[in-house]
């Protein structure tokens, strides 16, 4: 380019000290340092700035700084250089208050805003469920009003979207629990009963939680974050104003959608898992199809599906609430938008493997085989 | 004739298969403010952006500071970089920083001045964009649409930058805000002689800053000069853009002023 760069130097002379050259932050990139040091070293009693190239803020302030924060009082100042310097006076007139230093009573206050803001969470969530429920009663009445095209969108991307990537990791659970189980099988010659682990296994616990996980992590996080981009970009508040309820129209379908893509998932997954450790248990104990198959509904009543349909269906209502809970928390940057997605898949998957204990405990007596 | 800070060689741009752009040749030499001023559609922004490489064009060539963009190794790109700085219309601060941290974030990537340096050269930047030292304390969202523009403008300015982009400048201010950001856009590329290119409908913003003004229409430059030679052309898209009663109001307004 024409006016190449110059490099920044400090020229001493009689007790005269003039820099000259590029002092620009761009000049000065690789020169800062020692320019710093003898600037900081130099003894002088006269300035000249009429040898430098060009000066930016940067360099004014290199050489302010030298001068404690006032212009010597012996020195040359060409005319173009004297309003960065006004600036420089300005500036120091009205610094930048320094962020709050945290002490110990910040801590106690962060703590104890920790507790208040678990409680405001649970309100709101209270708050939510609650709008919901009045919104549902006032649907009742008025069936135009169903939010059926968004239900049904959001069925088909929660569900059928989440088909091949359950049936591909029900399927390699499915072979891994059947493998490692037999191993342990053979080894006490009880071969058949791989039927009875596998079928209450899968049916009864992991299907749902399997899902679940999957789900929440899939589908929850979407649904966190469709609705927190909306916040951000108002369209939440759009809705609003056109007399539009956000509950009807953006967290009722997707309650909806959940609720009944659940079980089916569940029961696509479980019965992938089944085929995967069928195929395992014939390749490892030589264990047909057909005995397979047969043996099932014997050894796993017909009480465990319908007690994973229901947990599938539980779980999907509370993963589709807590998204869409979260979501609606987010505040308009990036930063809430990471934190609030991040807290809507760790809070359900925490929740719906609290709420699978609860129906442990509920359901003890109810279809396991004594 | 001084080498032109920024040029455009035969850039054209094609989306799908409709060509936006056939063509385009510009010169912006140093010092200068050139409004780049076009109908909706005309590819205005997309011009803009080609100009800083967050796109490329489709043929053609941008060359900054008389050298091709994209020349030259990773630290040569990066050196070039920083010599050019853009305001995007939303302002597109961080919205996870504190204003002070948005100003001061490239100057710490540069990693040239000190910690103790970088405050006092937010509080310079914050002063010469006419916000209080107090604002550097509030979060993005906490702004006002005047204020987020002057902060981008600081943070723009963080840098030093010898060209400057404005993309919209005065968009969503009202009036008045307008005017002092227009004011306040003149006066510092005046005290720090900056090159500005900005993209702008507003014929107020247009008639106040610009030294020159580039006409997009038909797919490349139709006119490029001063505002008063590029009003005379004789082109209908020109007629109707500032020739309208409304234009013609906003014209006098500026020149009055």
């Amino acid at each position: 380019m024409a006016d190449a760069i110059r490099t920044p130097e400090l020229h001493l002379s009689e007790g005269c000290l003039s820099p000259a050259g590029d002092w620009t932050l761009l000049a000065l990139a690789s020169h800062a340092n020692r320019l710093r040091q003898e600037l900081a070293g130099a003894k002088a009693t006269r300035w000249d700035l009429s040898a430098l190239n060009r000066l930016d803020s940067f360099g004014a302030l290199l050489l302010w700084r030298a001068w404690g924060g006032r212009l010597p009082a012996d020195m040359v100042l060409p005319d173009g250089y004297a309003t960065q310097f006004e600036r420089l006076a300005a500036m120091d007139e009205a610094p930048v208050p320094r962020p709050p230093r945290v002490g110990v009573v910040d801590v106690v206050a962060g703590l104890g805003g920790a507790l208040l803001g678990l409680f405001a969470h649970l309100g709101d969530f209270l708050a939510l469920i609650g709008r919901l429920a009045l919104d549902g009663l006032h649907l009742l009445g008025r069936p135009r009003n169903w939010p059926l095209k968004e239900f049904s969108a959001n069925l088909y991307k929660v569900g059928v979207k989440a088909m091949p990537v359950s049936a591909l990791v029900g399927f390699l659970i499915g072979v891994v629990l059947s493998y490692l189980s037999a191993l342990q099988l053979k080894a006490f010659g009880a071969d058949i009963f791989i039927v009875n682990i596998l079928g209450l296994g899968i049916i009864r616990e992991l299907g749902p939680v399997l899902v679940s996980v999957l789900v929440a992590g899939r589908s929850g996080s979407a649904m966190t974050a469709q609705l927190g981009v909306m916040r951000v970009t108002e369209e939440v508040d759009a809705l609003t104003v056109m007399g539009i309820s956000n509950y009807i129209r953006l967290v009722l379908p997707k309650v909806m959608a959940l609720s009944v893509a659940m079980p089916l998932l569940v029961l696509w997954t479980s019965a992938v898992a089944l085929v995967g450790g069928m195929m395992s248990a014939e390749l490892q104990l030589g264990l047909s199809y057909g005995y397979f198959i047969e043996t099932l509904p014997k050894v796993v009543p017909a009480a465990n599906l319908f007690i994973a349909l229901g947990k599938g269906a539980v779980f999907g209502v509370l993963i589709a609430l807590v998204a869409c809970h979260f979501g609606l928390r987010v505040k308009p940057n990036t930063e809430s938008l990471s934190a609030n997605t991040t807290a809507s898949v760790v809070t359900s998957i925490t929740l719906v493997i609290l709420v699978d204990a609860v129906f442990a405990i509920a359901t003890r007596s109810i279809g396991v085989p004594l | 004739m001084t080498t032109p800070v920024l040029s455009l060689r035969g850039l054209s741009t094609r989306f799908g298969s409709n060509w936006v752009h056939k063509g385009v040749d510009l010169d912006i030499p140093p010092g200068e403010v050139v409004s780049l001023v076009g109908g909706s559609g005309s590819g205005k922004t997309t011009l803009l952006r080609q100009m800083v490489g967050l796109l490329t064009p489709t043929e053609g060539e941008v060359r900054v500071f008389d050298e091709p963009l994209f020349a030259g190794s990773r630290e040569a790109q990066r050196q070039r970089r920083r010599r050019f700085a853009m305001c995007f219309q939303g302002g597109a601060l961080f919205s996870a920083f504190t204003v002070y941290e948005n100003i001061a974030f490239p100057l710490r990537e540069a990693g040239i001045a000190t910690e103790a340096e970088i405050r006092e050269l937010v509080a310079l930047k914050l002063t010469m964009v006419e916000l209080l030292p107090s604002h550097a304390a509030l979060m993005p969202a906490e702004l006002s649409g005047g204020m987020i523009k002057r902060v981008a403008l600081a943070r723009a300015l963080a840098l030093e930058p010898e060209l400057l982009l404005l993309d919209e400048p005065t968009a969503g201010l009202d009036p008045t805000r307008s005017a002092s950001f227009v004011a306040l856009i003149r006066d510092l590329q005046q005290q720090l002689g900056l090159t500005v290119v900005l993209v702008t409908h507003d014929l107020d913003t247009l008639a106040a800053l610009s030294s020159k003004v580039a006409v997009l229409a038909e797919r490349r430059i139709l006119a490029f000069d001063s505002l008063e030679a590029v009003m005379q052309v004789d082109h209908p898209f020109i007629q109707e853009f500032f020739l309208s009663e409304r234009s013609a109001r906003a014209l006098a307004r500026a020149q009055g002023a």
